[in-house]
């Protein structure tokens, strides 16, 4: 564990380390990309100061692999990347979704399509976290909006991961990763640590994907003496592979589920001044900072405005979502994309309010201006 | 030690998942028994073995052995026991890969598993075809031999495994065949004993796909051919005319280097003391 104390000007890539240290990483495997090198960097001088291990691999299918690999034999594992190494990540997420193996993707968004905008800000992979790789299935991304969250982010990341038994995205953009803020460490004894549920039965017993009550099957680590089989393929409980229509319906439903019917555990979000708030800006990550010093600009104009804030992305907060769409006269999703998070919003609320966008893809910040001007010329 | 069939079929194969699915003549089968043998005649602790494999037929054997077993994505098999080998080198991790799944899509994530000589033992079931997509030709495929996606002769020019491994930093690197068990099993214990990163070449046979369309006639001809075909390299090393226009089999390097899960080990233990 981090023995870090006290305070430290930190990036929120280093902070991110830090709240993965603090989670209990023991394993790291990456390749560098802008801009989220700094995650890899840091891994590679402090695993080893922890009794954890780094590997620079030889690419970023090859690191989410190894992940993976470490995760079945217990260890708590992270990468990091950015934009097209995401997307090269995403058939191993696939099967780390399938297999259920849990760890921890951090995607610091840059500019894209392809190699894009390298040092930019961009926040263009809302979809691609959801929808990244083939088939069906569950996705927990959560979207750090300071240096401090990207921390605490970070070692919810860890415990959904563990919990849930799946990969997590930490899904940041350019501005959070590389601005530099306070960061105050959390004593260990405050810091709740979750870890995957382990097998009570004897080896022979144990069946690797049978699900309990909660959807989420024990897991058993390679070396720990309970032989079992891990396949990408459609398995059933034992986890060989079957091409039984029912099972395989059933596994991919339980999958689904065992994340989306445990929303409220996984929903993390600010309400910023909404109490009383007519018009809602719904914001995230680095936009969320700006979206706020135009809320407080408005306000001190007298507008009844406020920010919704999902830091847990995906999950949608559909919920949460559907309520602030109860009281709001007007919505405003601004995010730099063309407009991601803005059609699940609209989806949800569009029946009951308007719900505008404001967007920009030319690799810089939303700033508080163009969302005051946005929302005081109705756009 | 198991000599008995049935006892080392009983101990090591889950037999509830048998038959397998591989085709009559398949040389993958008799390739996994000497993967099997080398591990009982080791005797090594079968929660201690981890084997992982991509996607093909040869990387169908893990689901039918009793092991902590790992089967991964296309290419990628390599890349997960990397990970799995440096998060607990206690694991005795054996990789099993076809040659399209090694070679093609795969082939970088070998040579830079040689390059870092991380302690794995990797055996490439080399029946020259891709067997499980149905026979399109693969980097082993030789030149002017048929594929269904060769139709006029293939113009590829094929790899050598063994010399890319060594090439790549390799530690260890035999080549076997389905015809020469022995061999192969003998190979696959010096791989497991060598502590860095071991490459045997299983020469194997597709009857289905490249035999039937290069005309190599049936399996017994197939067999024969690798009989009449291969010279042993302590054989080619005293009287190299033996080896022209053969298929060299044996031992063909060995070089120790410093391995990687223990380069490492050195640099977390420099904060333990
Ligand atoms: C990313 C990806 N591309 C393609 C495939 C399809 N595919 C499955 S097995 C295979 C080739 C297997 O050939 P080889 O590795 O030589 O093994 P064999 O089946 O001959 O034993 C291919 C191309 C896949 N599963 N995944
Ligand atoms: S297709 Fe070829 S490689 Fe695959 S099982 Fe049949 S004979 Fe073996």
């Amino acid at each position: 564990m981090s023995s870090e104390k006290g305070y430290k000007l930190l990036q929120g890539n280093e902070a991110c380390v830090e709240g993965a240290l603090a989670a209990g990483m023991k394993f790291f495997a990456g390749y560098p990309i802008t801009p989220s090198t700094e995650v890899m960097e840091l891994s590679a001088q402090k695993l080893p100061q922890y009794g954890g291990k780094f590997i620079q691999m030889e690419d970023e299918i090859a690191s989410m692999a190894a992940i993976i690999g470490a995760s079945l034999t217990g260890l708590k594992s992270m990468t990091a990347t950015s934009g097209p190494g995401f997307s090269l990540k995403q058939e191993n997420f696939g099967y780390a979704v399938m297999s259920e193996v849990p760890c921890v993707v951090v995607n610091v968004q840059r500019g894209g399509p392809s190699t894009g905008l390298p040092t930019s800000p961009a926040q263009g992979e809302i979809m691609q976290a959801k929808w990244g790789t083939h088939g069906d299935h569950p996705v927990i991304a959560l979207t750090p909006g300071s240096v401090q969250e990207t921390y605490e982010m970070t070692i919810e990341a860890f415990n959904l991961a563990e919990k849930y038994r799946t990969p997590v995205i930490m899904l940041m953009d350019e501005t959070i990763g590389h601005m530099r803020e306070k960061l105050i460490f959390k004593d260990p004894s405050d810091i709740k640590i979750e870890n995957r549920k382990k097998p009570n039965c004897k080896p022979e017993e144990y069946l690797a994907y049978k699900a309990d009550e909660d959807m989420i099957p024990p897991m058993a680590n390679f070396g720990e003496g309970y032989r079992y089989h891990v396949t990408g393929l459609t398995h059933d409980e034992t986890g060989f592979p079957t091409n039984n229509n029912e099972i395989s319906g059933e596994l991919i439903k339980r999958l689904s589920n065992k994340v989306n019917n445990n929303i409220d555990d996984i929903a993390y979000y600010e309400e910023y001044k909404l109490e009383d708030a007519e018009i809602v800006v719904i914001a995230f990550g680095g936009v969320s900072r700006s979206a706020k010093s135009a809320i407080d600009e408005m306000r001190s104009q007298g507008m009844k405005i406020g920010l919704f804030r999902p830091i847990t992305i995906w999950p949608f907060l559909e919920t949460q979502i559907n309520s602030v769409a109860d009281k709001a006269k007007e919505i405003y999703v601004a995010e730099m994309n063309l407009g991601q998070y803005f059609y699940e919003v609209d989806r949800v609320a569009g029946k009951k309010c308007p719900v505008k966008k404001i967007n920009k893809v030319n690799g810089e910040l939303i700033t508080p201006k163009e969302i005051i001007d946005a929302v005081k010329g109705g756009k | 030690m198991n000599t008995n069939c049935s006892d080392i079929t009983q101990n090591y194969y889950r037999v509830d998942k048998l038959p397998h699915i591989w085709c009559p003549g398949c040389g993958h089968g008799t390739l996994v028994n000497t993967v099997v043998r080398a591990i009982d005649k080791l005797g090594l602790n079968k929660d201690e073995v981890v084997i992982v494999s991509g996607i093909g037929c040869s990387s169908r054997a893990p689901g039918y052995l009793d092991f902590n077993t790992l089967h991964t994505t296309h290419g990628r098999a390599l890349a997960f026991a990397t990970g799995i080998k440096h998060a607990n080198p206690k694991l005795h991790v054996i990789v099993i890969m076809g040659d399209g799944d090694s070679s093609a899509i795969g082939g970088n994530h070998l040579i830079h598993a040689a390059r870092r000589n991380i302690d794995i033992t990797t055996i490439v079931f080399n029946n020259n075809i891709y067997g499980m997509t149905g026979g399109q030709y693969s980097p082993t495929t030789p030149y002017g031999d048929f594929a269904t996606t060769a139709p006029y002769g293939n113009i590829d020019k094929p790899f050598d495994l063994c010399n890319l491994a060594k090439g790549a930093g390799a530690t260890y690197v035999g080549r076997g065949t389905a015809y020469h068990a022995p061999l192969m099993q003998k190979l696959i214990e010096n791989g497991l004993q060598n502590k860095g990163f071991s490459f045997i070449e299983g020469i194997s046979l597709c009857p289905t796909y490249y035999g039937r369309k290069n005309k190599k006639g049936d399996v017994v001809n197939m067999h024969n051919f690798l009989k009449d075909n291969c010279v042993d390299k302590k054989v080619v090393d005293k009287v190299p005319e033996k080896g022209e226009n053969k298929i060299i089999i044996g031992e063909l390097y060995k070089e120790p280097k410093p391995e990687y899960t223990e380069s490492y080990k050195v640099i977390i233990d420099k904060f333990q003391e």
